[in-house]
């Protein structure tokens, strides 16, 4: 059976709207975009509210967890919340348009209405590793994610160790949320190292991809724990550049994607090996992780 | 394995069997059995003995399935049609939300199921296997599927139990079958003429009750059990679980999954045929004006291109790796997802195999070390 870890909110925690109605996971709550940031070529981040004001109150999530976003006549897509899970009543999400419901997003602007089905999946396992340093190792869009969790050792900032954020693009256009890795720097005993694999005039960081970062910082194996997401081949090849130097496999956490449709382990695309990434993901220790990454048509 | 403080069974003559639907109907069912129609057995509303397949037999092979009216008067000659139970309570196409604009925005309204009370006569042992295995996903994992909830409350199932195994049967080394141990309201056993009864709930027990039948005699019992052990042994496919779910994921690279690939057309048959694949998808349908949306799950199958799609990338591309997910899944990672075999061992999935593909054979060959050829692999 799979090893729970981390916290798990449910849908359950958002109730019907029928009331007595009992609950139905399947159910979509109207939101509002209050705020569209653009962060890149073809990527914004949406800034959402639900319009019940007893939803919204009730919501909670945790950093790492995602939503169903959904358009009308359009259809869902899976998208992890962003924000700070401190302040649950702003839902915010990085989206790239991708297909066709993200694109159905990208025409919406400030005022639309979009739905909201969750939060679903594990998130990061932030109490379980309080008094930890961090390593956060991130890819492209890959740092969305992440993003919550950082936003949350920052605000407990006694309650954990060093902080180290590495972060990978293809091409410094690619480089999201430069405000936000440009504030980090300036916390304690925090560093932030970013590389771009593509170099460019402007680019004053390193040149290459996300796992060369790993020589330039000083890694406490025993104390450390690494939150990592990006492409699956990051994963892959870095989290065993870790283990080497001596990090334990169960102290990595790598945040998957499949194709989802439901959140809730029913709909049966997601799975990885004997998991549903929706449910038993999208973050997993990486000695979970391991024996199924990299296999073929896994 | 009834104990003896059980009641013995009761018996029904074939003759009064109309008795029984009558009885059915009366208590506020809709009856559903076997019916014949278009040279195939289909699940039906019934009304009269006369409409069941009295005298039919199948005949099931790999990629083979005929009927033929075998001119006996035998009402449950037909072991099963391509339908398992799933339909009922997993519907095939299930509206989930009924979407409309408003001023605001939208609002979006779930759109549940009536509750129904079915019947259902001449449900298999596999069958009835295939259904509890469908129970624990929707009901018992995190969430609750309301809409299977409601289709599921309004069953009565009258189970048959079987007297006759088909050549693609093999529900003995799955121990689903062919008697129905668990999970029904009634139990049958055809005999020559006459029925066996036992009751597997109150309300089962209550149906018995209110036919006021005798009791069988114990050589009517002992030739009961006899048939079933008879159909249990006559079973020509078997499947061995011992090795699983590590063998098979083991077998990964194994080159059997080259020809298994070379000869599946990836068609899907075997997931709409199966009693347990729950694979759905969701799909939106706005009507012209796009003022109302209907939000429907369909079911989806693993052989489809699209189930492994994410953004510009296939997880399964080939038919290779979407035979080996269906095959791991079914036999392998269903074991450490839900505790037990997604194989209920009914041979639908070989019969409905247009090239005859048989899991039984499958099985073996994967997980026959020598013709592995991984060391081959660089």
């Amino acid at each position: 059976m799979v090893e729970p870890h981390g916290q798990l909110i449910t849908a359950a925690s958002i109730p019907a709207p029928d009331k007595g109605g009992g609950l139905n996971p399947y159910a979509i709550h109207m939101a509002t975009i209050l705020d569209k940031r653009r962060d890149a070529e073809d990527i914004d981040t949406y800034r959402l509210e639900l319009t019940d004001p007893d939803l919204r109150r009730a919501y909670r999530f945790s950093a790492g967890q995602f939503n169903m976003l959904y358009v009308f006549g359009v259809g869902e897509v899976p998208i992890s919340i962003v924000s700070d899970p401190d302040e649950p009543e702003y839902l915010d999400h990085t989206i790239r348009v991708a297909g066709r419901v993200t694109n159905a997003i990208a025409r919406l602007q400030v005022g639309d209405s979009l739905g909201i089905r969750g939060p679903f999946g594990r998130g990061w396992p932030l109490e379980a590793i309080r008094g930890k340093d961090i390593v956060v190792v991130t890819g492209g869009l890959g740092c969305a994610p992440v993003v919550g969790a950082i936003e949350y050792v920052f605000r407990r900032r006694g309650a954990y160790g060093a902080v180290k954020i590495l972060h990978g693009v293809k091409t410094p256009h690619d480089l999201l949320y430069r405000e936000r890795f440009d504030a980090w720097r300036h916390h304690p005993d925090t560093e932030v190292l970013l590389t771009s694999d593509q170099a460019e005039k402007t680019w004053q960081y390193h040149i290459g991809v996300v796992t060369e970062l790993f020589h330039q910082v000083r890694i406490d194996p025993a104390r450390t724990a690494v939150l990592m997401c990006g492409p699956e081949i990051m994963m892959r090849l870095g989290a065993p550049i870790l283990i080497e130097r001596g990090v334990p496999a169960t102290a990595i956490y790598v945040s998957l994607e499949r194709h989802m449709e439901c959140g809730i382990g029913l709909c049966g695309h997601c799975q990885m090996g004997p998991y549903f990434l929706c449910k038993d993901g999208p973050v997993m220790p990486y000695d979970q992780a391991a024996p199924w990454l990299g296999k073929v048509g896994v | 394995m009834k104990s003896g403080s059980e009641p013995a069974p009761a018996l029904l003559p074939t003759s009064s069997l109309q008795r029984l639907i009558d009885l059915l109907q009366a208590k506020g069912h809709r009856v559903v059995a076997p019916t014949l129609r278009d040279g195939a057995v289909v699940w039906d509303t019934i009304r009269l003995v006369a409409d069941l397949p009295v005298g039919w037999r199948d005949e099931q092979e790999p990629g083979r399935y005929r009927l033929e009216n075998a001119g006996l008067a035998q009402v449950f000659g037909i072991v099963h049609g391509p339908q398992s139970l799933k339909p009922f309570t997993f519907a095939p196409r299930e509206p989930l939300l009924q979407i409309e604009r408003t001023t605001k925005g939208f609002s979006a309204r779930p759109t549940l199921p009536q509750h129904e009370n079915i019947a259902i006569l001449g449900a298999r042992a596999c069958d009835l296997a295939g259904l509890a295995i469908q129970d624990h996903i929707f009901l018992k994992e995190a969430c609750r599927d309301p809409y299977y909830e409601v289709r599921r409350a309004g069953l009565f199932l009258i189970a048959v139990n079987c007297t006759r195994s088909l050549a693609t049967c093999f529900c003995a080394s799955m121990e689903t079958g062919p008697r129905a141990k668990r999970g029904f309201d009634l139990a049958l056993t055809e005999l020559d003429g006459l029925f066996l009864v036992e009751a597997g709930s109150a309300a089962g027990q209550e149906m018995v009750n209110a036919l006021s039948l005798a009791p069988a005699s114990t050589t009517q019992v002992r030739e009961a059990e006899q048939q079933i052990e008879g159909c249990a042994i006559s079973q020509v496919r078997r499947l061995d679980r011992s090795p699983l779910p590590q063998a098979l994921y083991d077998a990964h690279e194994h080159l059997r999954w080259d020809d298994v690939a070379a000869r599946c057309l990836a068609c899907g048959n075997c997931t709409m045929v199966c009693p347990t694949c729950f694979c759905h998808t969701v799909e939106e349908t706005p009507d012209l004006a796009h003022q109302r949306s209907e939000h429907s799950r369909l079911w989806d199958s693993c052989f489809t291109q699209d189930h492994g799609y994410i953004y510009g990338k296939n997880i399964r591309p080939t038919i290779k790796d979407r035979y080996r997910m269906w095959l791991t899944h079914k036999l392998a990672s269903w074991i450490d997802q839900f505790g037990s075999s997604g194989c209920v061992g009914c041979g639908r999935c070989i019969t409905w195999c247009p090239v005859g593909i048989d899991l039984t054979e499958e099985l073996p060959a994967l997980l026959n070390r020598e013709t592995s050829g991984s060391n081959r692999q660089v």
